[in-house]
């Protein structure tokens, strides 16, 4: 087996069996990288000689006999939403183009310490407002299962180069599923942690009471792996949770005896795609014969999730978005004034999709509909909060799929905005309560698509999300971790 | 017709804390731009705000200081414009709840009867940085070491009825803001920066007309012109049968007039939601308590205290408790020099009078207490007069000298040689024989128009009690 194929725990385990070394792990992803990345297009920046500088470090720190982090040596790839000191960081939009971070956010600090080379800064849509990854200013990422295809987003490019083995493991940001959409069309393993579990500091804010920083991974103790180094409380994030992090690979062996399931009602719609639903059914029977407890739980706020969503995300996104003037960095157009040049970097600066939720936004905040929009969805959102606290007295779990369709076509939403965020439609409420969420692969479609399930747990469960993703993957066998990337020119690699 | 004056003032005070409001960059003056800078305070993608817990502190104490009532749960808002000075787009305010409101100051009103004047509100906010225009006009540049610092902005009541009233109610504030020692509120310095909402209405009315809004005053004095300008300009539209505008004006200083800024139509909509970047404020009433229990001080009860023990008249007390550092400079020059009513006058007199010339407040000059007590002890020790006193505190005042250096360099040590001042009393006697004619027949008055001759002979050095003590020696003979 290449070494590229291997999930992070393997590596981990090899590389501190010194059975190889983190140049050579370095170097099998960067091999991987040259050889599918310009079908794939799932980076923006390249950091080969970074990766391999970090590797023989971690390599010769090995040799002299140090004690280090399990992942040490184990690479990884960073959406480029996540600030990198020295190495621009773009959202994938013009106006931060060449825009060079002066500080690393805290979990980059964090990778760094633990000794994990970087591979490369993920596409994403711009600024994070997309599932498709479409909206990137540069170009689309494509789906590795199926190259026509989309492999979802935001964190699109983070979800191919795991998938098509460029990366072991990468990270992501969800704010309303651009972790899980992915991860779930990719047939990967994607978990947005608890709001504020893991720290902000450093990540490019689209809708700052809704991002998280998450992992996207083959599997749930290569997360596990993972969040035990991105959790935890940072002085520079104040929405950080103080709570102690657990080791989340303990979970993984754990039972699931008297598990109390709720398999979310509007979340196996029938107006779903039959095949994801059934995937979903087929999980949660196995979980029952194991002897889970399950039954059928109704959140009918879901129906005004999706519209509360859209106010609030956009309106956070209106301000956030304000400090792209031109006057201290990035994209800066010029003018004959103050005003013009405003307009003019903006105008110029921002695609169509980021332009459309500032507009939106704006509105929803405007003097005389801040009530009607923007508050009434903050109400919508505490009523969903509530929502959540009732059905977690009844269940420790709630289920669901992740996506209403396996992996759409390229362009086949794209000049259609309200489909575009309907394929989010089962990811947002839990953003909106801010609890742990998980998508898993649940199968395979006859079209050869993975499809994916949600998992949702109460606040700083990740742990439990976690064990209940390692006990399937242990009952039904592993699903097929990775396709192979058929080439346009014939032959799959 | 007759007027009646609407005004209501908005204060920004710049809170004299070691960091900024979000950030640890340091709240410090300096000439560089853009050296007190960092990611936060400049906006950078990703970058995220921590609140500085000191600055709270001060809101709350400014807050108790003005009699407010405190929100125990409270937290920060978006106000979003587009400006250069504004790094993230948007700045940071408590809009929706501040963390004091309700409160009140008593200031004089017109006619020297006490006025409650109401604060509607005090609450925090982030300041901005400042636009530098270059040199050669076609470029502007910013600032940011500003941006970031905390501000309590306080916003009265329309309770305010003349300018006299309103520049009192800010001498009151800065009093009170200077002894709670949350800023030292210098205007010309911008650490004291007012707005005034101003609007006439007929005598009897309960209607407010419609009301224009002026800045740009840098001084206490300025606000009052302003104000004045602001109501003639005001009353002769209305004597005219036409409407103010609402407007925003400029107060020019140059000009001494307003000028528009903006009209009605072009005011923001800031669009104002509660931002999520920074966790809630929460206080207990233990806390609020002892904010209370801490104030140090105010004006009133340390008049109070001047007057019991140092037996000081009311009006010294008044005085010298105006403003803190006034009062500071009083005590500290009692620990060496212990006459107070003898400090209390050279403080109140020459002192003043060298601070009020240099535009200085008594913790800015070089002239420290220890200088004006030593100074107050070479008089006692009968090596200068009070007159030579006078003489050497202005020249110690502008030099920055030690007032035992100016004397011995200036020579204005006093003439206390019996001998040498003997034969200057001859000289004097002689030359006004109709004086001491006057004197032995009984007009005994005229001994001082002599000991002034005496004095004027010797250039004011002489040691006036030896000068009189012998003039009556030689012609009483």
């Amino acid at each position: 087996m290449k070494i590229y194929e291997q999930t992070a725990a393997n590596l981990s385990k090899l590389l501190q069996n010194k059975e190889v070394s983190s140049v050579e792990v370095v170097q099998s992803f960067l091999d991987r990288i040259e050889l599918i990345e310009p079908y794939l297009k799932s980076f923006i920046t390249h950091t080969p000689a970074m990766a391999l500088d970090m590797a023989s470090t971690v390599d010769n720190r090995r040799a002299g006999g140090e004690k280090l982090h399990p992942l040490a040596g184990v690479p990884i790839a960073i959406k480029d939403n996540i600030s990198t000191r020295g190495l621009r960081t773009t959202c994938a939009s013009r106006i931060l183009e060449n825009y060079i971070p002066p500080y690393d956010a805290t979990v980059v600090e964090t990778l760094k310490q633990v000794g994990m080379p970087l591979l490369g800064k993920t596409n994403m849509d711009e600024f994070a407002m997309g599932s498709s990854t479409e909206n990137s200013a540069f170009y689309p990422s494509r789906n590795p299962w199926n190259l026509e295809r989309v492999p979802g987003g935001s964190s699109g490019g983070s979800a191919v180069a795991v998938s098509s083995g460029m990366a072991p493991l990468a990270l992501g940001s969800d704010t309303g599923g651009s972790i899980r959409q992915p991860a779930s069309l990719c047939g990967l393993t994607g978990l947005r942690p608890t709001y504020g579990r893991v720290s902000r500091y450093g990540l490019i804010a689209f809708a700052s009471s809704l991002d998280q920083i998450g992992t996207i991974s083959l599997t749930a103790l290569d997360s596990a792996m993972l969040m035990n180094v991105i959790s935890g409380y940072d002085l520079l994030d104040s929405t950080t949770l103080s709570e102690p992090v657990p080791d989340y690979t303990i979970f993984l062996d754990e039972g699931i005896k008297k598990l109390k399931v709720g398999v979310i009602k509007e979340n196996v719609s029938e107006d779903f795609d039959p095949e994801v639903t059934a995937a979903v059914m087929k999980n949660i029977a196995l979980l029952k014969e194991s002897g889970a407890e399950v039954d059928e739980v109704s959140l009918p706020l879901t129906d005004y999730g999706l519209g509360a969503y859209y106010l609030i995300a956009p309106s956070e996104a209106s301000s956030n978005l304000g400090r792209y003037d031109g006057v201290r960095y990035g994209f800066n157009a010029g003018g004959e004034s103050i005003d013009d040049m405003f307009s003019a970097t903006r105008g110029r600066g921002f695609g169509p999709e980021v332009k459309r939720r500032i507009m939106i936004g704006t509105y929803a905040l405007s003097a005389g509909y801040f009530d009607a929009y923007y508050l009434q969805a903050m109400k919508v959102r505490t009523m969903i909060r509530r929502e959540y606290e009732a059905a977690f007295k009844r269940f420790d779990i709630l289920v669901g799929a992740t996506t209403p369709t396996p992996a759409f076509k390229i362009d086949e939403k794209i000049d259609d905005p309200l489909q575009m965020y309907l394929s989010d439609i089962c990811n947002i409420t839990d953003s909106l309560a801010g609890v742990p969420s998980l998508s898993i692969p649940s199968g395979i479609s006859s079209g050869g698509l993975p499809m994916g399930m949600q998992l949702t747990a109460s606040p700083l469960k990740e742990g439990l999300l976690l064990k209940v993703a390692g006990f399937l993957e242990r009952e039904r066998g592993h699903l097929p971790l990775r396709p192979k990337v058929k080439l346009p020119e014939g032959g799959e690699v | 017709m007759e007027f009646e004056v609407v005004i209501g003032l908005e204060v920004h005070v710049e809170l004299q804390t070691e960091s900024k409001l979000f950030c640890a960059c340091p709240n410090s003056f300096v000439p560089e731009p853009n050296v007190n800078t960092c990611p936060v305070c400049l906006g950078f993608p990703g970058a995220l705000p921590q609140l500085n817990s000191n600055a709270v502190q001060q809101a709350l104490t400014a807050s108790v200081a003005l009699n407010c009532e405190i929100a125990l749960f409270s937290y920060f808002d978006r106000k979003n414009y587009f400006y250069p000075d504004m790094p993230k787009g948007y700045q940071l305010s408590q809009y929706f709840e501040p963390i004091g409101s309700r409160g009140y100051i008593n200031i004089e009103d017109d006619n020297g009867l006490l006025k409650k004047i109401r604060i509607g509100r005090i609450h925090m906010e982030e300041d901005a940085g400042k636009l530098v225009h270059a040199v050669s006009g076609d470029a502007s540049m910013v600032d940011y070491n500003r941006a970031g610092v905390p501000l309590v902005e306080i916003v009265t009541e329309p309770d305010l009825s003349s300018p006299g009233e309103s520049r009192r109610y800010l001498e009151q504030l800065k009093r009170i803001l200077q002894y709670a020692r949350v800023s030292d509120c210098k205007m010309e310095e911008g650490s004291l920066r007012c707005d005034a909402n101003i609007s006439l209405r007929p005598v009897g009315s309960e209607v407010f007309g419609s009301k224009t809004e002026l800045k740009n005053m840098n001084s206490f004095k300025a606000v009052e012109r302003s104000l004045e300008h602001e109501i003639k300009r005001q009353r002769d539209i209305l004597m005219r049968g036409e409407k103010v505008l609402t407007q925003t004006l400029r107060w020019d200083e140059d000009k001494q007039e307003t000028v528009v800024m903006r009209g009605k139509l072009e005011a923001h909509d800031y669009r104002c939601f509660t931002d999520s970047e920074l966790a809630p404020i929460e206080l207990t009433p233990e806390e609020v308590d002892r904010a209370r229990a801490a104030l140090p001080e105010m004006a009133e009860a340390r008049a109070a205290r001047f007057i019991d023990d140092y037996g000081l008249p009311e009006y010294d007390a008044g005085v010298l408790t105006s403003s803190r550092c006034l009062a500071d400079y009083f005590e500290s020059c009692l620990k060496t020099y212990n006459n107070p009513k003898v400090v209390s006058n050279w403080i109140m007199g020459e002192f003043s009078a060298q601070l009020n010339n240099a535009g200085l407040e008594a913790d800015q000059c070089s002239f420290r207490p220890s200088d004006l007590a030593e100074l107050l002890q070479m008089i006692d020790e009968g090596l200068i007069s009070g007159k030579i006193a006078k003489e050497v505190l202005e020249k110690a005042f502008q030099s920055g000298k030690e007032p035992r250096v100016v004397v011995e360099e200036e020579g204005l040590l006093q003439i206390s040689d019996q001998s040498e001042l003997e034969s200057i009393v001859e000289k004097v006697v002689n030359e006004n024989a109709d004086s001491v004619e006057k004197y032995r027949s009984g007009a005994t008055r005229v001994i001082g128009f002599l000991v002034g001759q005496v004095m004027k002979e010797t250039g004011g050095k002489a040691n006036p009690g030896l000068v009189n003590e012998l003039l009556v020696k030689k012609i009483e003979g």
